[in-house]
C-alpha cells in the first residue's frame, strides 16, 4: 500500500472508530453495544501481548495469568491504597511486565509446544494464587472498585470523574479504543523498526540470529515483558469497567482464545489481533440465539475459517495490499 | 603474520564419547585453513567449539589472545569470529536483501530503543546498513536476486547468502561450514573464487569440508582430525603424502590377511 493510502486507512478507522461508531449507537439506541465493543477493544489489547510472543515464534498459551495478575495488581492499589486508577494502570502493565521477566527468563529456553505447555498452566497458577493470597481476597475477589477518578493538572480538568458522567459507558469505550489504537499504533512501529526484524530473525532461526550477533536471551526476554506489560493492561482495563475482580475473571478459556483471536486475524498481520477479536467475541454472541447449538456451529465454523485461511482472515486482503500492513 | 585463533588442547567428550581429543592448532591472519576428516572425527564438533556454540571439557580457545571459549555465541561474533551454517540456516521468509541487512546488527551504534524511535543515529545506520548490504550482495554474486524470498533460493546460492550473512557482521575470522558440500564441479570452482574473495576482503578463513580436491586447492594449511584427534597439519602438499592421513582415509595396509 502506497503511503497516502495507509493514512488514509489510518485516519478512516480512527474515524470510524470515534465518530460513525458512536453515532450509529446513538441513532439506534444499542447502548449495551458500547460494553461490547469495549470488551472488543481491551481484549484486542492483550492479545497484541500473544501476538508479539508469535512473532518471535513462541506460542503464548498464558496471556490470561497476566490480564489476572494486572487486574488484581490495578484494583489492590486503587482499593487497599487509594492510588489513582490513571496511575495503577500503568503499574499494573510494569508489574506483569517485571513478573514476566523472571518467569521468562528460564522458560523462555523451551521452543515449540514445551513453552506452550509452561504457558498453559501459568493462567492456572494465577487463578490459585488469587484463590489463596490474602491481598487478593480469595474466592469473594475485589468488588468494590471506584470508577477511575479525574485527571487534572494545575486545577484544569483533562479527564472529569467517570462516577459524575451521565453516560460513563461512552467513556470506557473512549478509554479503552483510544488506548487499543495507542497499543496498535507502538506495535506498528516496532515490527516495521529494525527491533522487529530482528524479533523475525528469532522467529526464523534462533541459531543463526545468534551467530550473527543478536543476544538472543535478552530480546526474547525483552519482547515477552512488553506480551505481558499489554497483557497486564488489558486486566488493569477490564476491572475498572467490570468493577470487580474475582480469580475466575481470566481462565484457561481467555488465555486460549487471546491465542485464538491471534491465528484467526492472521499471524502475519500487526492488525490481526483486533480483527481476530472482533470475530470471535461478536460471533459468539451472534450465535446466541441457536442456544444450545452455540458452542457446536462456533467451533465448526472456527475450524473452518482455519482450514480455508490458514494465514488469517486478512490474508483476504484486496490486492495491492502487501503483508504487514 | 601474527597468530590470530590458537585452539589449545581442546577436549569435548559427551558422556563416554570423546567427541574431541586434546586438539591443538593455530590459525594466522589472512590464512585459509581447512580442517578435514572423515564423517565422525569431530570436524564439526571442533567447529561448534571454536564459534562458542558449545563449550569444551577441557582446553581453551583463544582470539587475539582473550579466551572465547565459554562465552555466548553472540560474544563470541562481537569479537570477530563469525560462523556461517550449512544451507539451510537462513531467514527463511525475508528477502535474500533484508537476510543481509539483518546481518548488520553487530555494526549497529544505535540501541534498539533508538531504532524505534528513528533517532539520527539509528536512521544513519539503516541508510548504511542498506548501502553495505547491496555491496555484500553484488559481491557474493547475488545482485539479480536481492529481492527475492530466500527461501526460494536454488541449492548453490544458499551457500552465498550464507557467506554474505557471515560477512555483513565484519567478521575477522569466518568459519565456513562445509562451503562446498553437495555442489557439481562448476558450482565448486565458484564457491572457491568466492571463498578467495573473501579473503582478499581481509577475512581470515576457517573451514570445514569433506570435498578433498577443493580443499586441496583453497587451502594454505589443513588439519586432519581422525577420531578426534589431530593426525596431522601442514601444506596441501605435506597432507597429501602423510602416511597417517593415507591411512586414516584408506584404511591400514594389514599384512597378516593379505591386505
Amino acid at each position: 500500500m502506497s503511503l497516502k493510502g495507509k493514512i488514509a486507512a489510518v485516519v478512516g478507522f480512527i474515524f470510524i472508530v470515534f465518530v460513525v461508531t458512536p453515532w450509529l449507537i446513538a441513532t439506534t439506541g444499542r447502548s449495551d453495544l458500547y460494553y461490547t465493543l469495549t470488551s472488543v477493544a481491551l481484549l484486542a489489547i492483550a492479545g497484541a501481548g500473544v501476538w508479539v510472543t508469535f512473532y518471535i515464534g513462541r506460542i503464548n498459551m498464558g496471556q490470561g495469568a497476566y490480564a489476572l495478575i494486572g487486574g488484581y495488581v490495578c484494583a489492590i492499589l486503587v482499593v487497599k491504597y487509594g492510588v489513582s486508577f490513571w496511575l495503577s494502570l500503568p503499574l499494573a502493565g510494569l508489574f506483569c511486565a517485571a513478573a514476566s521477566v523472571l518467569v521468562g527468563l528460564p522458560i523462555l529456553r523451551l521452543r515449540g509446544t514445551y513453552f506452550c505447555m509452561i504457558t498453559l498452566v501459568f493462567t492456572e497458577v494465577a487463578r490459585l494464587s488469587a484463590l489463596a493470597l490474602p491481598i487478593t481476597n480469595g474466592a469473594k475477589g475485589i468488588s468494590n472498585i471506584p470508577l477511575p477518578g479525574p485527571i487534572a493538572v494545575f486545577g484544569i480538568v483533562l479527564v472529569p470523574d467517570f462516577s459524575t458522567l451521565a453516560n460513563s459507558r461512552l467513556a470506557f469505550y473512549f478509554l479503552s479504543a483510544g488506548l487499543m489504537v495507542a497499543c496498535f499504533a507502538g506495535l506498528y512501529r516496532l515490527v516495521h523498526s529494525r527491533m522487529g526484524q530482528l524479533c523475525l530473525s528469532l522467529q526464523q532461526n534462533e541459531e543463526l540470529a545468534s551467530s550473527i550477533g543478536v543476544n538472543i536471551a535478552n530480546l526474547r526476554v525483552i519482547a515477552y515483558a512488553i506480551s505481558s506489560f499489554l497483557g497486564g493492561i488489558g486486566g488493569a482495563l477490564f476491572i475498572s469497567i467490570s468493577q470487580s475482580i474475582y480469580p475466575s475473571s481470566f481462565t484457561v478459556n481467555d488465555s486460549l482464545n487471546f491465542m485464538l483471536s491471534c491465528f484467526l486475524g492472521g499471524l502475519g498481520y500487526v492488525f490481526g489481533p483486533i480483527i481476530g477479536t472482533f470475530v470471535l467475541y461478536f460471533g459468539w454472541d451472534f450465535l446466541f440465539t441457536t442456544g444450545e447449538y452455540q458452542l457446536l456451529i462456533y467451533s465448526t465454523v472456527l475450524i473452518a475459517l482455519i482450514l480455508v485461511l490458514p494465514n488469517g482472515i486478512l490474508s483476504l486482503r484486496p490486492y495491492g495490499w502487501k503483508r504487514g500492513t | 603474520m601474527g597468530e590470530l585463533l590458537q585452539v589449545t588442547d581442546v577436549t569435548k567428550r559427551f558422556g563416554g564419547l570423546i567427541a574431541v581429543n586434546h586438539v591443538t592448532f593455530s590459525v594466522r591472519e589472512g590464512e585459509i585453513v581447512s580442517v578435514i576428516g572423515p564423517n565422525g572425527a569431530g570436524k564439526s564438533t571442533l567447529f561448534k567449539l571454536i564459534s562458542s556454540f558449545l563449550r569444551p571439557t577441557s582446553g581453551e580457545v583463544h582470539f587475539k589472545g582473550e579466551r572465547i571459549s565459554g562465552l555466548a555465541p553472540h560474544i563470541a561474533a562481537r569479537r570477530g569470529v563469525v560462523r556461517t551454517f550449512q544451507e539451510t540456516t537462513i531467514f527463511k521468509s525475508m528477502s535474500v536483501r533484508d537476510n543481509v541487512i539483518t546481518a548488520h546488527h553487530l555494526r549497529s551504534k544505535a540501541s534498539l530503543a533508538g531504532f524505534y524511535f528513528g533517532t539520527a543515529v539509528a536512521r544513519s545506520d539503516e541508510k548504511e546498513f542498506a548501502r553495505s548490504a547491496d555491496e555484500i550482495v553484488n559481491f557474493v554474486g547475488l545482485g539479480a536476486l536481492a529481492e527475492e524470498r530466500a527461501s526460494n533460493l536454488p541449492h548453490g546460492h544458499l551457500r552465498a547468502l550464507g557467506i554474505a550473512i557471515g560477512l555483513a557482521t565484519n567478521p575477522t575470522v569466518l568459519l565456513l561450514d562445509e562451503p562446498f558440500a553437495g555442489m557439481n564441479h562448476e558450482e565448486t570452482q565458484r564457491a572457491i573464487e568466492l571463498v578467495r574473495d573473501v579473503r582478499g576482503r581481509g577475512v581470515t578463513i576457517l573451514l570445514v569440508e569433506h570435498d578433498m580436491p577443493a580443499v586441496m586447492k583453497i587451502s594454505d594449511r589443513i588439519v586432519v582430525l581422525n577420531f578426534g584427534e589431530r593426525i596431522a597439519e601442514g601444506t596441501p602438499q605435506e597432507i597429501q603424502n602423510n602416511d597417517n592421513v593415507i591411512e586414516a582415509y584408506l584404511g591400514r595396509v594389514d599384512e597378516s590377511i593379505g591386505l
